[in-house]
Formats: structure tokens, sequence, C-alpha cells
């Protein structure tokens, strides 16, 4: 048998999902981590991508301060993280969000700024307040690709957090640095496909989302 | 009454827009603001609900100065209509033309109310009421903004080129449904437009602006068309142009046949109206 079909194998028996090692707990965990990840990630860069998206002020800094987080290597930053804060979630957590930030914060700002500037005005002319601007025109109006930064920031972190294995903590990653360390192939690829089948997931999620949001008169 | 005092308007690229510009917008009229494009039409009008701010000078309505009002609270006080209707693309056509009462507090279900007979008023069918802008015609969407603007019964309601992006015949019959619904709300109304017809239609004061906001006449439509202030304003109500230099000549059936210029006729005089002084009006 080929590797690939020795993974598939060992994902498909009944076995490999379950007890406390098992791909069913490792499959939560990944899924834990990476929503916390993506949650805390959009508590910050939601409202910051949102202000920026309305007031058009501090969009240069932000441009320029996710480009040099996007360069930095996640494995790198929860080493360095993981030196002060020692093993467990803290360090890949904070990984995490580093990467999540830009995507999210990027998603929120240009779907504010893509709202039609004449329907903003209109709705300024009305007596909106500017909170009541943003959250009754320009949020619902750019929703589609504010939704696409949560999207996108959701996959990457989806991918990369196996990478909270390497410090200790849970995850896919387990199964698949254990499979490196005994040269069971089958296990390591395994659990990449598992990474992959719930990336494929979640991205199929939000693209219905997306759709249904896209169905919605006015939505840019 | 809404006063200008002196204001002038530069713009942070340095575009001066307006230039010392003073006027009294008496209550209960319709003041016209009538100029070619660019001349601060939109600039002037939006100074009423600071969406400007003047760079020089004050506007006063009803003696206090619009500065020293907070626009958010001034602008639920104003109804603004816009030449591209500025209607909520994802709001349904009853929900928007309730948003200013519902800012002002007005409960949802009265917010309601109010808005479906305001369509009424502007003729609008109430089916309509549960449609979005897009699934409106031109003519639908300018009436909805309409309702919109008179949704809170403001007293002063500002109109920028409201009819300007509708066919010409959608645009006569808008013109006479501002003018039956003025009479019955008689409102203080700043119209603003570049069409010469639909100032003299609907204005009972007319501004003409030369470039830079400044004033080349102010004056009623038959003082305007009677006693052009100079060349300028002359040639801009297109008074030596053939279509409006009429001529009257006896009927055989009494009375008298109006030509234009290229001996178009345009109708009948009656004797029993008077004489040939006719408005010009429409
Ligand atoms: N926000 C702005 N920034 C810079 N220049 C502007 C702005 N708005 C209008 N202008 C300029 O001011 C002048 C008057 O504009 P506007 O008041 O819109 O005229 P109108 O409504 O009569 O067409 C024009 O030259 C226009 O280009
Ligand atoms: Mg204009």
């Amino acid at each position: 048998m080929t590797p690939l079909l020795e993974a598939l194998d060992w994902v498909l028996t009944a076995d490999s999902w379950t007890g406390p090692g098992g791909l069913g707990v490792r499959a939560g965990e990944h899924l834990l981590y990476s929503l916390l990840a993506v949650g805390l990630s959009a508590l910050v860069a939601l409202p910051a991508g949102l202000l920026i998206g309305h007031t058009g002020r501090g969009r240069g800094i932000a441009v320029v301060s996710t480009g040099v987080t996007r360069a930095l290597p996640t494995l790198g930053v929860i080493t360095l993280v993981a030196l002060a804060a020692g093993i467990g979630l803290t360090a890949p957590m904070v990984a995490f969000i580093v990467l999540a930030v830009p995507s999210i914060l990027a998603g929120a700002y240009s779907g504010v700024e893509a709202v039609d500037p004449q329907i903003v005005d209109a709705a300024r002319a009305q007596g909106m307040s500017p909170v009541q601007v943003l959250l009754g025109v320009e949020v619902p109006l750019g929703m589609r690709l504010i939704l696409g930064g949560v999207r996108l920031a959701t996959l990457q972190v989806v991918a990369t957090a196996t990478l909270a294995a390497y410090v200790g903590a849970g995850g896919l990653g387990r199964p698949l640095f254990l499979g490196l360390r005994n040269y069971d192939y089958a296990m390591m690829l395994g659990a990449s496909i598992v990474v992959i089948l719930l990336a494929v997931v979640l991205d199929a999620l939000f693209a219905l989302g997306q759709r249904l949001l896209a169905r919605r008169p006015g939505t840019a | 009454m809404i006063e200008f005092r002196q204001v002038s308007k530069t713009y942070p690229d340095g575009t001066a827009a307006v230039e010392d510009f003073s006027l009294t917008v008496p209550s209960h009229t319709t003041t016209v603001l009538l100029g070619s494009s660019g001349c601060g039409k939109t600039t002037l009008l939006r100074m009423v609900n600071r969406m400007v701010e003047p760079t020089a000078g004050s506007v006063r309505i009803d003696d206090v100065d619009v500065a020293t009002v907070r626009p958010v609270a001034l602008r639920r006080s104003i109804g603004y209509v816009m030449q591209n209707s500025g209607l909520m693309p994802h709001r349904r056509v009853v929900e928007d033309i309730a948003t200013v009462p519902r800012l002002n507090g007005v409960p949802r279900a009265e917010a309601r109310r109010r808005a479906m007979e305001l369509m009424e008023v502007v003729g609008l069918d109430p089916q309509l009421a549960r449609r979005h802008p897009g699934q409106l015609s031109g003519g639908q969407q300018q009436r909805v903004g309409v309702a919109r603007a008179l949704a809170d019964d403001p007293n002063i309601l500002l109109m920028d080129e409201p009819f300007g992006a509708v066919d010409p015949l959608v645009r006569l019959e808008l013109q006479r449904e501002l003018r039956r619904l003025q009479d019955d709300l008689r409102k203080t109304i700043v119209f603003v437009t570049h069409d010469i017809d639909e100032a003299l239609a609907l204005g009972d004061q007319i501004v003409v602006l030369r470039p830079g906001g400044r004033t080349a006449q102010v004056g009623t439509p038959r003082e305007l068309v009677e006693a052009p202030a100079d060349d300028f304003v002359s040639r801009f109500l297109g008074l030596g142009e053939g279509r409006r230099k009429l001529r009257a000549a006896p009927r055989p059936g009494g009375g008298q046949v109006v030509t234009d210029d290229a001996g178009r006729p345009l109708g009948v005089l009656d004797d029993a109206d008077g004489g040939p002084s006719a408005d010009a009006g429409e």
C-alpha cells in the first residue's frame, strides 16, 4: 500500500478516533484552539479595523504593521514566547493571534471602505450619529468583506494550529509530530488529512455565509 | 427663516467654492438656487445642515447660528433630498422612510404607520413598502427620498437637484406634485437646480448664481424674466433664445396665438386673462 492509502485507512479506522489521545479529542482541541485564537483576534481586530475604515485614520499604520507581522514566522514567534511563558498553550495562542489579526483587520477596514461614500453621506445627512452610521450602514453593507477577513484568518489558524503540539499543547499536531518521530507515516499523513478536512469544512461554512449575505440587497 | 450671512467656503484643496454669499430665505416659501454645475449650489445647501462648515460667515435658522447646534440634532430636524436619492440599499422602503422618526425616538410601530402615510402623501403605492430601493424606478426612488425627508415633519426641506436624474416626463410630474405638496405643507424649501424651467416652475424666489457662489440676481420668477439684472442672467435664463422669445398674434377666433421665435405655436392667449405679459412659468 502507498503511504497515502495507509493514511486514509488509519483515518477511517474507528480505533484511531477513540480514547484520550484519539483523533476525536485531538480534532476537538484543534478546533477549540483555532476558534479561541480567531475569536480573541476578532475581539481586537474587528473594532480596530472598523474604526480605521470608518475614520480613514490609521490606515497607513495598519497596512505597515500587518505587513510586518505577516512576515513573522509563526514557529519563531512560538519559540520566542515559549521562552518567556513556558510550555503550554500561551505561546501558540499568541502566535496564532499574531497570525489572525492582520487578515481580520484588513477585511474589516476594506469592508467599511468599500461601502459607497454617497450612501454613507446620505446616512450622515439624515442625522445618524457616527456609531449609527458604522453599525447601521457600514457594517451591514461591508459584511461580506468583513466576514472574508475572518474566513481567511480561520483558514490560516486551522492550518497552523498543528504547531501547538510543538510546545506540548494538544491538537492535531500531536499525532502529526508523533508520527514524524516514530516514522509512522500513516499517522502523520492521516493527521494532516484531518487538518485539511477541518479547514475545508470551516471554509465551506464561511463560503455559505458569504453566499447568503450576497443575496441580501445592497451588500457590496 | 434661513439667513446666509457673508458665508464663504474654501475646501482644503484650495477650491474657493463660495465667496461672501448672503441671502435671506423666507419661511414657508420655496427658494431656488439656480446656477450651472460647479457654481457652489450644493456647498451652500449643505451649510444649512452642517454637512459643510463655512470657512467664514454664518448660517442662521430663525436667528440661531447653526454652528451652535449639534450636527446630529440639526440634521434630524431638517429634511434633505439628494439627487441620487441616497436611499439605503439594504433597507426596505418603509424602514428607510421611518429613519428620522426612529432616530428621534418615535416607537417602531408608530414610525412605520407614519411612513405608510407618507408613502400615500408622495403618491407611492403602499405595495412598494417592503421593496428595497434597487427594485424601484428612478422616479419612485425620488418619491421615497421626498417621503423620507418629510417623515418627521421638519420645517425646512433641502432639495439638491432631486429630480435631475429622472427622465423629463417623470420630472415634470414630480415637479407638479411637489407644488401640490407645498401648497398643503408650506415648508421652507431650499431647492437647488441648474434647470431654468424647473426653477421658474417651483421657485417663489430664485437666486441666480455665478461661479464661486456669487449672486447674480435674486427675485421672483416673474421679476427675473421681466427685468434680468444683466446679460449673464438674461443669457442664463435663455431669454435671448428662440424658445423663450415669444410672439403673440391675433387669432381669428379671438384672443392671440403665441409662438416661439421660430414661429412654432405654443398656445393661445385669452384676451380676458390680461395682456401679453404672460408668465413664462410653464
Ligand atoms: N469636498 C470638496 N473638496 C474640494 N472641492 C470641492 C468639494 N466639494 C465641491 N468642491 C468644488 O467646489 C465647487 C462647487 O461645488 P458644488 O457646491 O458641488 O457645486 P454645484 O452643486 O453648484 O455643482 C466646485 O468647483 C467643486 O469642484
Ligand atoms: Mg451640486
